[in-house]
């Protein structure tokens, strides 16, 4: 199954050959193998988006994802988000506008928030909704991840 | 040349410190460090409430994995016990069982797949026996106890004549209530690391509220002296209460392991193992006799509380007392009498949960008063704004409000920004008259919460908690206490109200991660007292550290500044030091440095001192029992499915007193996390016992609310200050708990007529409170009984 020298797919923009079972889950092939521990476990069974990460620019929960789906494929993880030392303008609407608490939903959700970004750069809170539908968080109560969301369009509140 | 103005650091919202490592990745929680030579713990449970164990066999898991080492409570090198308020809560079980998922025997291996698979091959065998599974059977008695009534822990609260009150009434309204279980769900489950030091102590890293609970229960547990335990907190991923008390046990499983094996040990739950063993809100019931005058003043309270503990007392006795203090309500009341109660059942321990016993007693009291209103004909917001404490009134422990009482100015806005009553009055018309068309229909709901700030009574005192401020060797200014972050912005309040009692910018001051080997015992981090409490010491502190730097600048010989024998008032602002006029003669930093240079580092340590007049008698439960309140008013409105019954939340309006808003984006961030949290609790969260366990002990059977499911939230924070807390601040980390729950049912009851007396609300339970008449009594809805009793 897996051919000769492991399985190879590009993970934040550099091509990588992992030598692991197959089934593997992504979330712990990105975290102990490849040290990118960012992504997070919360649940272990696709409930709460903690561990999403984009798979062919598409929000997936890593822990749902067996290594050998991804041959060939695109990764990113929250790592990739800040690009030379400088935030995603979505990560640092985060920081300021009451988006981030305890921060372990956090990497999930902005993960998934660039993906809806990328297809539609000025969401309503409805579209915001449909698109973290499946990220927990049990901090906010959502309303500063919103606020986050608004401060980032044309007209939105920076403070 | 004068000072530019420049704000306080108090009242901005800047950039959380820990936002940037948070939104990369960056940040390293306890599951995201490795230690070399590292190996990982697993938990054998038991699968039944209540058994002896006959034994426990190692072999078949020894046999596929030689390597394994496993420890029972034979193996304990100390007590077997976690140390919290009793010594009744065992590290592993030795003879019986109490609970399913208590914990039997610990295993380790090299990695955590290898361990989890070890502990699945440990064969146990138990005799099952009788138990309280449930809190009916705990009321009818339980076995353990020889079929009596085992009672965890008890609370009575007894003021003026209540028969003579409840004689003198003209109406007498009863009502029954029921609260369920709550599973905190911090989003990163349980872990620690215990590191074996040569030395023969002992170093914990991990995700907690309290480093010094952890550092006690272990020397406790391990026969060590308090110093032998390092505990360091880690990036946290939430904890609302739960990793108050729990840590203490999984820091003493893998404190074991790696004495055992004289490696390091990492454990770290996954979600189901964390719903499994952990400890959960108290399920309550409550029973309410209230008194009224015919024109709605309440003139007698009858209360019963009873929560239900779980298998061990862990933190029930504290969790009962603020239950029982705020059973009344915010309500003006001569007469009160509430009796208390804890009893065990076999069922996982319950523990602390934000808000600690105030929301189920509070859902009970907020439910009665919508209650008294349908009865009397007065709406919601009537009713309450006739009997909510004004300063000057007396509470049921004698206690008089002398200041910062807002109950009333939270009614007003909310009802000014929802026009709340003209509103309520239509949902009720179109209830009456609705046709049976099966479209949504919509309903608001009110609740009306105090909140005590810090430790109930004296606990404060008695805690007597340190705090120090450091000037250190590269003149800058260090916080050292043992408030932990979590998520709620400890560390940016602690930084913003020390840099303002100092006169420096928030960048001067350094927070120092909370570690039992680097800051000293300022308490635990819950009952909201980190603000009030801990930030109030560190502004004496503060202010005591300014206080000797400016006398330095003034009249030492190594001061750099030269500011005459005149000069009397300096002030520091800013990082600068000022003279009367305002002129600047230098900064601080310079003084600092040439401090520095000449005495060395400069520690100012403070404890907590009580206000004068603030004093609380345990035994009658007379006294302040705190020493502010929080306030604060939920609006909700709702759709309900006429069909279906399932709720659609639309609005939320918050309108909370705090106080002094430290930083008021994060003080939105608690009011609106912890609203959602109380939605939940109140028509989603659900636990269902079948024999003893849990039924809904994963995320895909235990919902909470994602953000499909919340409503837009308009939130108000008022700050009428007290002179108790840092700034004025209260506290306003649990009082977001205490009134969603309430807010919802009233919404339901507005949109629907059903009476629904008990929560979760679900669909499922909505139906049965209508199929069994808990409808109100004028509508055509249901069986049209009177719904003037409780649940049957």
């Amino acid at each position: 199954m897996t051919g000769k020298g492991g399985i190879s797919f590009s993970l934040n923009g550099k091509a990588v050959k992992v030598d692991l079972d197959p089934m593997s889950r992504l979330l712990d092939v990105v975290r102990e193998h490849c040290e990118l521990p960012g992504s997070k476990e919360g649940c272990g069974e696709g409930e709460c988006g903690a561990c999403a990460v984009l798979l062919d620019d598409e929000p997936v929960c890593s822990c749902l994802v067996p290594l050998i789906q991804v041959r060939g494929r695109t990764v990113r993880t929250i790592e990739d988000l800040e690009t030379g030392g400088v935030l995603d303008p979505i990560q640092e609407a985060f920081v300021e506008a009451g988006g981030v608490q305890c921060g372990a939903c956090t990497p999930g959700i902005l993960i998934t928030l660039r993906a809806l970004l990328d297809r539609n750069p000025a969401p309503n809170r409805t579209e915001v909704r449909e698109a973290l539908g499946g990220n927990l968080c049990r901090c906010t109560g959502y309303e500063g991840i919103l606020r986050s969301v608004e401060a980032l369009l044309p007209g939105g509140d920076e403070s | 040349m004068t000072q530019p103005p420049r704000p306080r650091e108090v009242g901005q919202s800047r950039p959380r410190i820990d936002g940037r490592d948070k939104v990369t990745g960056a940040a390293r929680y306890v599951d995201d460090l490795n230690v070399p030579g590292m190996w990982h713990g697993a938990t054998v449970r038991s699968p039944h409430p209540a058994a002896r164990i006959d034994s426990i066999d190692f072999s078949r898991a020894r046999q596929a994995d030689p390597e394994v080492a496993a420890i029972t409570a034979a193996d304990l090198p100390g007590p077997n016990v976690v140390k919290l308020i009793a010594e009744d809560w065992p590290i592993l079980a030795a003879e019986e069982v109490h609970h399913v998922g208590e914990a039997v025997a610990i295993v380790v291996a090299p990695t955590r797949e290898r361990a989890r698979a070890a502990a699945d091959r440990v064969d146990v065998t138990y005799t099952e026996v009788p138990g309280a599974l449930t809190l009916d059977d705990a009321l009818r008695g339980d076995p353990r106890v020889g079929g009596q009534v085992n009672v965890l822990a008890s609370s009575n609260i007894d003021w003026g004549d209540v028969d003579q009150g409840l004689a003198d009434a003209d109406h007498i309204v009863e009502g029954e209530y029921e609260t369920g279980w709550q599973e905190h769900i911090y989003i990163e489950p349980q872990g620690m690391i215990a590191i074996p030091q040569d030395d023969g102590s002992v170093e914990i890293v991990g995700s907690m509220q309290c480093p010094y609970y952890v550092q006690h229960a272990l020397a406790h547990a391990l026969s060590l002296e308090p110093d032998m335990v390092r505990v360091r907190h880690v990036a946290t991923g939430g904890g609302f209460g739960g990793k108050e008390d729990f840590p203490d046990m999984l820091g003493a499983h893998a404190a074991l392991l790696a004495r055992k094996i004289k490696r390091p040990v990492k454990i770290v739950y996954d979600r189901h193992e964390d719903i499994v063993a952990t400890t959960k809100r108290h399920p309550s019931r409550v029973r309410i006799r209230t008194g009224v005058a015919a024109d709605g003043r309440l003139l007698a309270q009858d209360i019963e509380v009873v929560l239900d503990g779980g298998a061990y007392i862990t933190l029930s006795p504290v969790v009962l007392s603020r239950a029982v203090i705020h059973a009344a309500g915010p309500y003006a009341c001569p007469n009160v009498r509430i009796q208390g109660r804890v009893l065990a059942t076999n069922t996982v321990p319950n523990g602390a949960f934000r808000g600690f016993g105030a929301p189920q007693s509070q859902f009970a009291a907020e439910r009665q008063m919508d209650r008294i209103g349908r009865r009397l004909g007065i709406d919601p917001y009537t009713i309450r704004e006739r009997n909510a404490y004004r300063v000057g009134d007396t509470t049921p422990t004698g206690q008089v409000l002398k200041e910062s009482v807002s109950a009333i100015e939270c009614l007003q806005e909310a009802e000014t920004r929802t026009r709340f009553r003209e509103r309520w009055q239509q949902f009720e018309n179109a209830r009456a008259n609705a046709p049976d068309d099966g479209r949504p229909v919509r309903g608001l709901g009110l609740s009306l919460v105090w909140h005590g700030s810090g430790f109930t009574g004296n606990g404060e005192q008695r805690m007597n908690s340190p705090v120090t401020i450091r000037l250190n060797e590269a003149g800058a200014v260090e916080v050292r206490v043992a408030a932990t972050e979590f998520g709620q912005g400890t560390t940016m309040v602690l930084q913003q109200m020390v840099a303002d009692a100092v006169g420096v910018t928030a960048a001067d001051i350094v927070v120092v991660n909370p570690d039992t080997v680097e800051v000293p015992d300022s308490g635990p981090t819950v009952a909201s007292r980190t603000v009030m409490v801990v930030g109030g010491i560190l502004v004496r502190a503060g202010k005591g550290l300014a206080d000797q730097l400016m006398q330095f600048a003034k009249s030492d010989a190594a001061s750099p500044i030269d500011c005459g024998p005149e000069t009397n008032e300096l002030e520091l602002k800013a990082g600068q030091l000022l003279d009367e006029s305002g002129a600047v003669l230098g900064s601080f930093s310079d003084i600092a440095a040439a401090y520095v240079a000449s005495y060395g580092t400069l520690d100012i340590t403070e404890r907590f001192e009580a206000m004068p007049g603030i004093e609380f008698d345990e035994e009658t439960y007379r006294g302040a029992a705190y020493s502010a309140y929080g306030w604060a008013c939920d609006i909700i409105e709702l759709e309900v499915d006429p069909d279906t019954l399932a709720v659609s939340l639309t609005d939320a309006t918050l309108v909370y007193d705090v106080g002094k808003a430290i930083h008021p984006a994060m003080c939105r961030g608690q009011v609106e996390g912890g609203t959602l949290q109380a939605l939940g609790y109140g028509f989603m969260e659900e636990i269902k016992l079948k024999d003893g366990a849990y039924m809904n002990d994963r995320l895909a059977t235990y919902i909470i609310p994602t953000i499909r499911d919340t409503p837009d939230m308009d939130t108000v924070l008022i700050e009428n200050p007290t002179p108790s807390g840092a700034f004025g601040a209260k506290g306003v980390g649990e009082i977001p708990m205490d009134g969603g729950a309430p807010a919802v049912l009233s919404a339901i009851e507005n949109a629907t007529g059903i009476v629904a007396a008990g929560i979760p609300a679900t669909p499922e339970r909505l139906f049965s409170d209508r199929m069994a008449g808990r409808v109100v009594s004028n509508d055509r809805a249901g069986s049209a009984k009177p719904a003037e009793g409780g649940p049957a």
